[in-house]
């Protein structure tokens, strides 16, 4: 009698302990199928683009981007991110500060609105910025009146930058002040610090690999930009084309080396932007585990009540 | 006066989380805010430090009222139930930002942090940071921080709710000596009745917002103004008892209700240290059951049901319980030595605050 009940139990124990482990075939098929997707979608055509780039030699892999069109096209596209990436840094900052600190009507609407930018087609923003500063749209007649050109200009490409690049920093930031809350600042506050020298001392150094984070990938997508700068720019060569348009223009133009070219230096930044941000994770994980493994005896007990 | 809350009522929409509160604090007092949570003693606190405006009513601290000031122009200092510190600088930059904030020079600030971190026992742990810290030595680092710009009055919210119980009481008697050492003004949040009792000169007790009462833990403790504070601060039996001819009855315990009114029920209240007991049947009037025992190391409780099923609280000591040869089940004979009939407690009106507490009279002694 107490040797079966013994061995159900054992027998009981065993079953447990497999049903959270599934059998290592199912393991290794999926993991075969993680890593034979990423390569045939990821690596092969990333590779490819090298591949391609370099088909006709490094000659005319460097004539390409030496090309006064391209180097034009490079330097645009340089600006347009050193222009758009601080403004939403700016707005990053007030939004996600407003959001996380403070409590006010139509917090939510705010949360929506931030992430419109995610949820719109990158083309249709575009042609919501034609229909509004175009010439048939509803600022077009007052800003030509005054000479102000957007619509075919650099600055309609930064516009349209900005808009589709604004949720990376705010989103970025949000959960990193809310998680802080408001207890240092409000610490500096008592000790005499103004509202300047709190964010300066405080605010910014807590949210800093936040923002970090935020401004790489905010950056690569102001670069890497196409549907909305496509529809804005209006393709004039050497004057509104970014990297990516001058590699769709080259594409078409049966420039295939050329395109590559470009797009190779696009890959690069994707390369590096994606190490940073691994790097950034490795650091953030890094310091957590730190901090964890350092205070392990200060624990939350509800002391009693009387 | 240190600090002193003139008839300050805080609201947060409808809700008044603090009424009409008035209470004063003594240059160097070691003050205690104390209520169950939701009491409005952190508001309270906060109201002092100015990191909430009160709706009406006046602060002042050393006779100035500071109402239109703003947090920084307080001179206070300020600990966090969470510490706050700055996750980003080492021990030393955090207890030097305020000195920094407020302009000291370079070689006032060394000296001046030199001298806490003595002081506080915090020497070696300066390039620490906050996430290197035990809790114990996180909050000395908090309060630390608070002093260094000597300020005028020091707040602390709920000082030692984030430590574990072992460190609690380290931290306890720390914060005493050290208060004794310094003799800055100090105003503390808990809602730990033992602690408050323990650590302050004098406790201000709140619940729903509304002061209850103002006394020194001994005053609060033996003449409680109301049945609030008399449940809060430490064990009470509370009976309910019908006067009939003059003697209010309950089961088979009397108390002498001269004068009340036929058909009145009184609200008697005493310690269960006034309970004494016996295991001599014909010692006392009243016979009960020992009904449980728990031991809270140095002193008992133990549960007494009487034959008509009322049970009380009783404490005694280990020895007097040796001595009586006691134990779960048997029977033994009782009196109250004292006991206080209670003022009601209107539940839904909170009473206007009234400062010039009168303690209620001590009723019988001895029955």
């Amino acid at each position: 009698m107490a040797g079966t009940t013994k061995h159900s139990r054992t027998a009981a124990v065993q079953q447990s302990q497999r049903g959270t482990e599934e059998p290592p075939f199912i393991k290794w098929t999926l993991i075969a199928i993680a890593l034979v997707f990423c390569f045939i979608f990821l690596l092969l055509p990333l590779v490819n683009v090298f591949v391609q780039a370099f088909s006709k030699g490094v000659v005319f892999y460097w004539h390409s981007l030496v090309n006064p069109d391209a180097w034009a096209a490079i330097r645009l596209t340089l600006v347009v991110a050193l222009v758009s990436v601080p403004l939403n840094v700016i707005f990053g900052l007030a939004a996600a500060w407003a959001i996380a600190k403070f409590e006010f009507r139509g917090k939510s609407l705010l949360i929506t609105l931030i992430d419109l930018p995610f949820s719109v087609s990158p083309v249709v923003a575009g042609l919501m910025f034609v229909v509004l500063f175009g010439l048939q749209g509803f600022l077009g007649t007052w800003l030509d009146a005054h000479d102000i050109k957007i619509i075919f200009d650099v600055r309609g490409i930064i516009i349209a930058t900005v808009f589709i690049t604004f949720p990376f920093v705010a989103r970025e930031l949000i959960p990193v002040m809310q998680a802080t809350g408001t207890d240092q600042e409000q610490a500096a506050l008592t000790l005499g610090a103004n509202g300047l020298q709190t964010f300066w001392y405080v605010t910014l150094p807590s949210v800093k690999w936040g923002l970090i984070y935020g401004i790489i990938l905010c950056n690569a997508r102001a670069m890497g930009e196409f549907g909305a700068v496509a529809v804005v720019s209006g393709h004039i060569t050497g004057q509104t084309e970014t990297m990516p348009l001058r590699v769709e223009k080259l594409y078409n133009e049966y420039n295939a080396p050329a395109a590559f070219a470009i797009a190779s230096l696009l890959a690069v930044l994707a390369l590096v932007t994606l190490g940073i941000k691994t790097w950034l994770e490795w650091h953030q994980a890094r310091e957590f585990a730190k901090a964890q493994s350092i205070m392990e005896t200060p624990s939350e007990n509800s002391s009693k009540t009387a | 006066m240190s600090i002193e809350l003139r008839n300050v009522t805080k609201k947060f929409g409808d809700v008044a989380a603090v009424n009409k509160v008035s209470f004063a604090v003594k240059e160097g007092e070691l003050i205690a805010l104390l209520g169950p949570s939701g009491g409005g003693k952190t508001t309270v606190l906060r109201m002092i430090a100015g990191l909430e405006m009160p709706t009406t009513g006046d602060v002042f601290i050393r006779g100035k009222r500071v109402n239109d000031l703003s947090v920084q122009q307080r001179n206070i200092g300020f600990v966090f139930q969470s510490y706050a510190l700055f996750k980003n600088m080492n021990v030393f930059r955090n207890i030097a930002f305020g000195l920094k904030i407020k302009k000291w020079r370079n070689g006032d600030i060394h000296s001046r942090i030199d001298e806490l971190l003595t002081l506080f026992g915090l020497q070696g742990l300066e390039k620490r940071y906050p996430h290197q810290l035990s809790g114990g030595q996180r909050q000395r680092v908090a309060i630390a921080r608070a002093l260094a710009p000597k300020p005028s009055v020091l707040l602390l919210d709920e000082p030692f709710g984030a430590v574990d119980a072992k460190i609690r009481q380290e931290l306890r008697e720390w914060l005493v000596t050290l208060h004794h050492d310094l003799n800055v003004t100090t105003v503390f949040v808990t809602h730990d009745q033992e602690e408050a009792m323990e650590v302050s000169n004098r406790i201000v007790i709140f619940s729903r917002g509304v002061l209850e009462q103002v006394g020194a833990p001994r005053e609060v403790y033996d003449q409680p103004a109301n049945e609030f504070v008399a449940r809060f601060i430490g064990v009470m039996n509370i009976l309910e008892p019908e006067v009939r001819n003059g003697i209010a009855r309950l089961g088979e315990l009397e108390f002498p209700a001269p004068g009340q009114p036929e058909g009145q029920k009184l609200r008697i209240g005493f310690r269960p240290y006034a309970v004494q007991i016996s295991s001599d049947l014909t010692q006392y009037r009243y016979h009960a059951v020992l009904r449980h025992t728990f031991f809270l190391g140095i002193m008992l409780r133990v549960e007494l049901e009487l034959p008509s099923g009322l049970v009380l609280r009783a404490r005694m000591s280990k020895e007097e319980y040796a001595h009586e040869g006691l134990y779960d089940g048997r029977e033994v004979s009782f009196q109250i030595r004292q006991y206080r009939v209670l003022a009601r407690q209107e539940a839904a009106l909170p009473p206007e605050t009234d400062l010039s507490y009168q303690p209620p009279p001590v009723v019988g002694e001895n029955i």
